[in-house]
């Protein structure tokens, strides 16, 4: 099914955005999330962008204070993802314009409405940033 | 930063942000939370821009980690607002906090369609959305004809198609019975042509699915899948919308490429020869560049086409091409690209010829071995793990063994189990094989598990060349100071055993020896101390001449733990102090240990286990099927551990064994002895169950009954292990008397997953047991899943497979303690014999507190597993038929008390055990003809006829004529669908009533009766 989960966290380990393609309770989550933080934060700059936990593969990057965490299954590609992750703040930077840790949390709706539109399922749906943000951009007209 | 237009959303999160530490946020989450539900109260004051606003906050609260149960009705509700910002709002938050099990799903679906099925094309894409992410059976049921009309509808937007693709994926992998895509292999190829990138990347996605489930049907994609290769490659007619730094979309690109690797080859030389084309330009024509996200996307696409080309099994020139890339990327700088060189690398492995290149690269993963990133060493691990054989064994394991002292904690583990895998596989004498097992447990005795000790003195025991080399050793080791426990462990054991054939070396005499071990006694655990206790024992039977001081000195040690609280050591103090004043009886319960029965090493098993936790698949798999039985001692099984130990084991006798948490091989030896007590000649007179407890560790991973083979084999041909535990499996299926309740109806449970191959077979309070399950001809391969429902961990886990006669089943390694809210999984192998429908067992159970719970659960490895769907026409079926022509290949039955049912039913039933009904064969629509093949080892592959013939007038009776090439499948067969018929079977654990070769009871029926009359019929 490829991408199992895409949270942003920034470096304290606050949870900004949580998104799941899989069902988890809300207990496995906090539990995969705080495991996620521990093993990710503590890495640095020099060591590569993967990191292996239970039966996920854990892809991220690191820009200025947040982290974006997508967990994969085996079906995946990792630097296709870790590029996607790459899309997905381009994407952002081009409706908010340069993209900062409050804007996704003050703004968590749109970056639903973003993710919505590029992963569904699990899956890559769309990587045109035109497209991804049309619908966002129609109903900014609207309002 | 713009506001978000939603005022009280925006205060709170900035109320959350404010918040100093988790309590004050828990406060103010609280506080919120109990605003909301008063707002949900009071419906009618809200309007559905506040109802949004609460739904937002909600989600919002959630994320944080907090439950939001309450609000789940509310944000589905909003799904039927008129308006589509409430809409989208209901339809996101909605797939966000509900599962696909939700009852309130269930509210929606009527509004969910119309917004699929009506004009509005942004409601359709909500809503496909929404049916994409959660959507469950019922959504498959009532929407998948809809979703497939618009993914091909040519009046549909591409915004919507696209959609439509996933969410069909979703409701396809979820409920492949229910959404139908015979005939699709046409479309998807329609599909394919598509120009729109957004619909063709979420084809390819949903295409990748259909491929893996059945590329036979699909063929006619494979060269469509290459044009669009081709087109990526070229950027012939792509938007720059979806050009990535220059890259036409590295997604799309990668997503081909992986469908072409569910195909198993590409036979058209033509659409080979295109695609190779493309992938060596992919292969040479990627260079490194400056950017850095540039750089990612070129080397995605040029990861996915190495592994396409292994995957192709490329002609050679390409697989060394490929080899020299990864060679050069596992030595670059960058840690990314170092990784997944490594990680592809192991992929390589796979690929035949090149392993002498990759064997090159040598000293370069060595190096990565020792790199900052754990992943990266991880992936080094693998990979020299993979890459291991005879030729470079020392060399690794070497490198491994001094690794080992600097490694980091989290790595320990497996490289010490790694470490001693390879050592046991590929040493080149055996005597190097005690260094290194020795060493490692000098170097990291905490991480070496028991098997690993285990390992090697079974080896050692095996061995009569390798004993004295031991003794040696293990008297070496002995000297050093503050030595491991499991050093101390193995090194009693061995001297206990051999010490005698140093005798005459300086330092190694019975007396000396007896000092240095004893020394150590004060500072082991009472796990060590009865086997200390034994070793003492055997060495004062081989002190010949007998040593006046020292039997006193050893009498006494006994004395004094014959009163040690422990009972297992109290036991074998009175046991050997009582034994050991009786002089020649001694030597006869003191004789050396048999040798051991040869198995595969758990150790292995263990190693697959490990695997099964990190994300990816590596090379321990592959060798474990390269190298199954790769052993390393050949020992004559039979006359070694065959009828000799019998009477020894009879001697053994395990008369006050009543500690009742024992470890999993005590009881599987108490089981084994307890059925031995009837060859015992001895009287019950208290004696040592010093064999059985020293073998009871070892015993784990050998099927249970093995010590009690040789009474058995008294059954004709059978073989006496697995019929030893059919008498173990009949009888206490079903009837437990745990304090623990199951929840769900175990026996219904069964039949379900007899019917599908996943699900869960049990659950109670503190564990969930499921089971999934792939079967192909006469293998099945299941993977059980143990999940730990608790805070708490599951301790004493043991699972024991009691297989019927006719399956051979291979159970990896159980993990005897689950952690708290832990799965583990434990893959099971299955290999059907003969037909039989005598049915497995397993035999499960674990400690929870104080509470043990043990149950023993039917696995649904059933006859019905083992046949393949086939379709048959007439011209196939009537030679068939004819030339199966009575008994005992062809058998008849009358069957009376019949579930009443009508033939659509019955054949939905067939259909669901593989049994595949052929339509239109039986001229009499009251009668129903249906086919299916049948896999064993000594059948191979049957075919299997059946037609039944039913009586409108009473459905409570039919007649079923059967017919098969082997005299036993059609008998069985005929019981089987039988069971199948008249009632839900609830006890098909009953053995077999009769031997299959018997005539079944209602003797066949003469000529003249009408099914005689089809037979002549279809003359």
């Amino acid at each position: 099914m490829g991408i199992r989960f895409i949270l942003m966290v920034n470096k304290q380990g606050q949870t900004r955005l949580a998104q799941y393609y899989e069902y988890l309770t809300l207990e496995e989550r906090r539990a995969l999330e705080g495991e996620i933080v521990r093993k990710c934060l503590a890495r640095n700059e020099q060591q590569c962008s993967f990191v292996e936990h239970r039966n996920y593969k854990i892809v991220y990057r690191r820009y200025a204070s947040l982290f974006f965490l997508v967990g994969v299954d085996n079906e995946e590609n990792e630097l296709a993802i870790l590029e996607f992750i790459h899309l997905l703040v381009e994407t952002m930077d081009r409706h908010f314009g340069n993209v900062c840790e409050l804007d996704i949390m003050f703004h968590l709706e749109k970056a639903h409405f973003m993710l919505e539109e590029m992963v569904m399922n699990g899956c890559i749906i769309e990587t045109s940033k035109a497209n991804i943000l049309a619908p966002i951009q129609l109903m900014d007209k609207a309002s | 930063m713009a506001s978000s237009g939603m005022r009280g959303l925006s205060v709170f999160i900035s109320d959350i942000r404010n918040c100093q530490n988790k309590e004050q946020e828990r406060v103010r989450v609280d506080k919120e939370l109990g605003n909301i539900r008063t707002r949900f109260k009071n419906e009618k004051g809200l309007t559905p821009y506040e109802k949004k606003k609460y739904v937002w906050k909600m989600l919002y609260i959630y994320m944080l980690g907090y439950d939001v149960d309450f609000g789940h009705m509310e944000a589905v509700s909003l799904i039927s607002a008129p308006k589509y910002p409430e809409k989208q709002v209901g339809y996101i938050v909605t797939s966000s906090l509900l599962n696909e099990n939700h009852d309130f799903l269930r509210l929606a679906i009527n509004t969910v369609r119309n917004d699929i099925i009506g004009r509005n094309e942004t409601f359709q894409c909500l809503a496909l959305t929404m049916v994409g992410n959660i959507g469950g059976r019922e959504f498959a049921e009532s929407l998948a004809p809809d979703v497939q009309k618009l993914l091909l509808s040519s009046s549909c937007r591409p915004l919507v198609r696209k959609k439509a693709a996933l969410c069909l994926l979703r409701l396809f992998r979820k409920n492949p019975d229910v959404v139908n895509v015979d005939g699709w292999s046409d479309r998807m190829a329609q599909l394919l042509d598509e120009r729109d990138l957004g619909v063709l990347t979420s084809s390819m996605s949903l295409l990748v699915a259909l491929v893996a489930n059945n590329h036979d049907a699909y063929w006619s994609c494979l060269p469509k899948c290459v044009k669009v290769l081709e087109r990526l490659a070229r950027n012939q007619d792509i938007p720059q919308e979806y050009t990535y730094y220059g890259i036409p979309s590295p997604w799309l690109q990668v997503k081909t490429m992986r469908v072409l690797q569910y195909f198993p080859t590409i036979e058209d030389p033509t659409t080979r020869r295109a695609l190779f084309e493309v992938l060596q330009r992919i292969l040479m024509g990627t260079d490194v560049v400056k950017n850095v996200n540039k750089n990612n996307a070129s080397h995605a696409v040029l990861f996915e086409a190495l592994a396409l080309v292994m995957h192709l099994d490329a002609e050679k020139e390409m697989m060394s091409q490929c080899v020299a890339l990864l060679g050069k990327f596992i030595a670059v700088r960058e840690p990314n690209i170092r990784y997944l060189g490594l990680e592809n690398m192991t992929r390589m492995l796979m690929v035949t010829d090149v392993q002498d290149i990759i064997k090159r690269h040598q000293a370069q993963i060595i190096t990565s071995l020792k790199d900052p990133d754990i992943s990266i060493r991880r992936r080094a691990l693998d990979l020299l793990y993979g890459m291991c054989d005879v030729s470079n064994a020392k060399d690794i394991v070497e490198e491994l063994l001094q690794y080992l002292s600097s490694a980091d904690f989290a790595m320990r583990e497996e490289l010490a189990l790694k470490a001693a895998i390879l050592a046991e596989k590929f040493a080149p004498d055996l005597s190097w094989y005690v260094d290194v097992i020795l060493q490692l447990i000098d170097k990291a005795g905490d991480f070496v598990s028991d098997d690993i000790w285990f390992r090697v003195v079974q080896f050692v025991t095996n061995n009569e060349d390798l004993q004295p080399y031991a003794a040696v050793k293990a008297r070496e080791y002995l000297d050093k100071p503050a030595i491991h426990e499991t050093m101390v462990k193995v090194s009693a054991y061995i001297l206990g055993e051999y010490s005698h054939l140093l005798a005459r070396r300086p330092g190694c005499s019975p007396k000396e020896i007896f000092s240095i071990i004893h020394e150590k006694l004060p500072t082991v655990s009472t796990s060590t101390i009865p086997i200390l206790l034994s070793t003492y024992a055997k060495i004062l039977m081989h002190t010949q001449p007998s040593d006046p001081e020292l039997q006193n000195q050893i009498w006494a040690i006994f004395r004094k733990y014959e009163s040690c609280i422990d009972a297992e050591i109290q036991q074998r103090a009175v046991e050997y102090f009582a034994l050991s004043r009786k002089g020649e009886a001694l030597m006869d319960i003191m004789a050396e240990m048999p040798k051991f029965p040869e198995r595969q090493s758990a150790l292995i098993k263990k190693a697959e286990d490990t695997e099964a936790d990190t994300a990816e698949q590596s090379a321990a798999k592959l060798r474990a099927l390269q190298q199954t039985s790769n052993a390393l001692v050949v020992t004559d099984q039979r006359p070694t551990n065959g009828t000799p130990p019998v009477s020894q084991l009879g001697l053994v006798k395990v008369p006050s064994m009543s500690n009742v948490d024992h470890s999993a091989g005590d009881q599987a030896v108490t089981q084994a002895n307890g059925i031995l007590t009837v060859v015992d000649p001895q009287p019950p007179e208290p004696s040592a169950d010093i064999l059985g407890d020293l073998l009871s560790p070892l015993a784990i991973e050998g099927p249970p009954g093995a010590a009690s083979q040789p009474n058995y084999n008294l059954a004709p041909g059978a073989e006496g292990v697995s019929n030893a535990e059919d008498a173990l499996a009949i009888a206490p299926v079903g009837e437990q008397t745990n304090t623990v309740q199951p929840i769900g109806d175990i026996a219904e449970r069964f039949n379900a997953l007899c019917l599908k191959d996943s699900g869960v077979l049990y659950e109670d309070p503190y564990v969930q047991i499921g089971i999934k399950a792939e079967w192909r001809a006469h293998h099945g391969r299941l993977v059980l899943f143990l999940g730990n429902k608790n805070t708490a961990p599951l301790a004493s886990v043991q699972a024991l497979i009691l297989p019927p006669s006719h399956l051979k089943m291979e159970l990896s390694l159980v993990p005897e303690t689950i952690p708290p809210r832990a799965q583990v999984q434990c893959p099971l192998e299955v290999l059907n014999v003969r037909p039989s429908r005598d049915v497995a067992v397993i035999d499960f159970s674990y400690k929870f507190g104080t509470h043990m719970v043990n149950v023993k659960l039917r696995l649904p490895a059933v006859l019905s597993k083992f046949f393949q769907a086939i379709t048959i026409s007439a011209e196939e079926f009537f030679p068939q038929w004819r030339s199966l022509s009575g008994p005992p290949l062809k058998l008849q039955e009358v069957v009376r008390g019949v579930r009443p049912m009508s033939l659509v039913e019955m054949a939905n039933l067939f259909n669901s055990f593989r049994l595949i009904v052929c339509l239109g064969l039986d001229p009499n629509a009251n009668n129903l003809v249906a086919s299916t093949t049948f896999y064993s080892e000594s059948t191979s592959a049957m075919l299997c006829l059946i037609r039944i013939e039913t009586d409108p007038a009473d459905r409570t009776q039919l007649r079923m004529t059967v017919a098969s090439g082997d005299p036993t499948l059609t008998y069985e067969f005929k019981e089987f669908v039988k069971e199948q018929l008249v009632s839900i079977p609830t006890i098909s654990g009953v053995p077999s009533p009769a031997p299959p070769q018997t005539q079944p009871t209602i003797a066949p029926t003469s000529l003249s009766d009408p099914g005689a009359l089809l037979a002549g019929l279809l003359h």
